[in-house]
């Protein structure tokens, strides 16, 4: 394959990438490591490096946007931040001591589950709007956003729970090497009963900065390669900022459908690389 | 300052951040091609390159000789940089809201951020 054709193939499988993964809160890389690794067979350490800087490109390229918006609330995105950033060091330090091929396979059929309610549950647009408990109010975690032209205000319930659950988001990554956004996403959407639209640009914005935390020991340890690289950061970022355009107006549940479809894949693909031993 | 103006300043900063370090990637890409669209390519084995391309100084020096893929390590560089800036700016933001809780909040994101790039180099 010379440069050219390889740079067009990875710049347009990115663009795809990003798409999905601004629309969804999910990140890039659930679509740029198979395709680089396994389509495209290259070595897996510089799949994982590009698959970071595309969970930043994603984050980054859409929640510009989303910020103007007023969909994303950075609140709710720091206080969880503190979770998941513990989680993924606890999560790395445990990950040397034990296997995670099992929980690659539990945490697979988590996610068939997940994408099973996304798909088939709820009502039409299924949003209902909760007022905030005691606690989400003291800590001041109701917001409004955009819907149908006008600023809808919504409340936030059980943030212990959701405050728990990004911990074990945080543990996950750290544990398996994979993004946590789609333990992000279902924790903001399910437990703290945050709107759908909300919640996956929240996780957007958090995706970033979990990241870019481990950023710093990929670039030095030579995993983030610029050639390879390149087309994936440019395409990422196109698609990212077309899905943005799309959130914007999509109904809720075409969006859960997408969300649905595309954490189904990543079940599928951590089931397969539990049990064939990859993680 | 409201939330609302806070989140225009922040949603600013990040969209110039990202779409200079697009740029500068997209400077980096297209001579790289110039240069080499025919070659063969491959990345079936790893090999950890130099420091032109894994520290931040050989970075800087190789982009300032407009080598390509010292450009496009700029370039991603930036865009790393992106998220932190965000924290940083949410840090000042709540601070002029007098959001005390908020501050704190933020600093311990921050201080998670920058423990985890600093042990890295």
């Amino acid at each position: 394959m010379t440069a050219l054709t390889f740079t067009l193939v990875v710049w347009a499988m990115s663009t795809i990438a990003g798409f999905l993964g601004a629309l969804t809160g999910l990140g890039g890389g659930v679509v740029v490591v198979p395709v680089l690794a396994l389509a495209l067979g290259v070595d897996i350490k510089y799949a994982i490096g590009a698959s970071l800087v595309s969970v930043i490109a994603t984050s980054s390229g859409a929640a510009a946007a989303y910020v103007k918006e007023g969909f994303s609330n950075i609140r709710i995105g720091m206080l969880l931040e503190i979770a998941t950033t513990i989680g993924a060091v606890i999560g790395a330090y445990v990950a040397a001591y034990t296997s995670t091929h099992a929980i690659a396979i539990i945490f697979g059929l988590v996610l068939v589950q997940s994408a099973y309610q996304s798909l088939m549950g709820g009502n039409a647009e299924g949003e209902a709007i909760v007022k905030s408990d005691a606690l989400a109010t003291r800590l001041r975690l109701g917001s409004d956003y955009p819907l149908d032209g006008k600023r809808q205000d919504y409340g936030v319930v059980n943030v212990p729970t959701g405050f728990g659950l990004m911990f074990g988001a945080g543990a996950l990554s750290g544990l398996l090497g994979i993004g946590s956004g789609a333990v992000k996403v279902i924790a903001m959407d399910r437990a703290m009963r945050i709107p759908f639209k909300v919640s996956t640009t929240t996780s957007n914005f958090m995706i970033g900065v979990t990241a870019a935390a481990s950023a710093g020991v990929y670039l030095s340890r030579g995993y983030i390669e610029p050639r390879v690289t390149m087309p994936v950061m440019l395409g990422v970022l196109g698609g990212a900022f077309l899905g943005t355009k799309v959130l914007m107006r999509a109904r809720v549940r075409t969006l859960r459908i997408v969300f649905g479809t595309v954490i189904l894949l990543l079940a599928v693909e951590m089931i397969l690389n539990g049990v064939m031993g990859r993680v | 300052m409201d939330d609302r103006h806070l989140e225009n300043i922040l949603g600013n900063l990040l969209r110039a951040g990202v779409l200079l370090a697009a740029a500068i990637v997209f400077a980096g890409g297209v001579l790289y091609l110039v240069q080499h669209s025919s070659d063969a390519v491959a990345y079936r084995t790893f090999a950890a390159g130099g420091p032109d391309v894994r520290t931040l100084s050989g970075i800087v020096r190789s982009a300032a000789h407009l080598n390509s893929e010292g450009l496009i390590q700029l370039g991603l560089l930036l865009l790393i940089a992106t998220p932190v800036a965000r924290v940083v700016m949410a840090v000042a933001g709540f601070y002029l809201e007098r959001d005390h809780l908020y501050v704190v909040v933020s600093l311990i994101v921050l201080a998670v951020l920058t423990f985890s790039l600093m042990h890295a180099t």
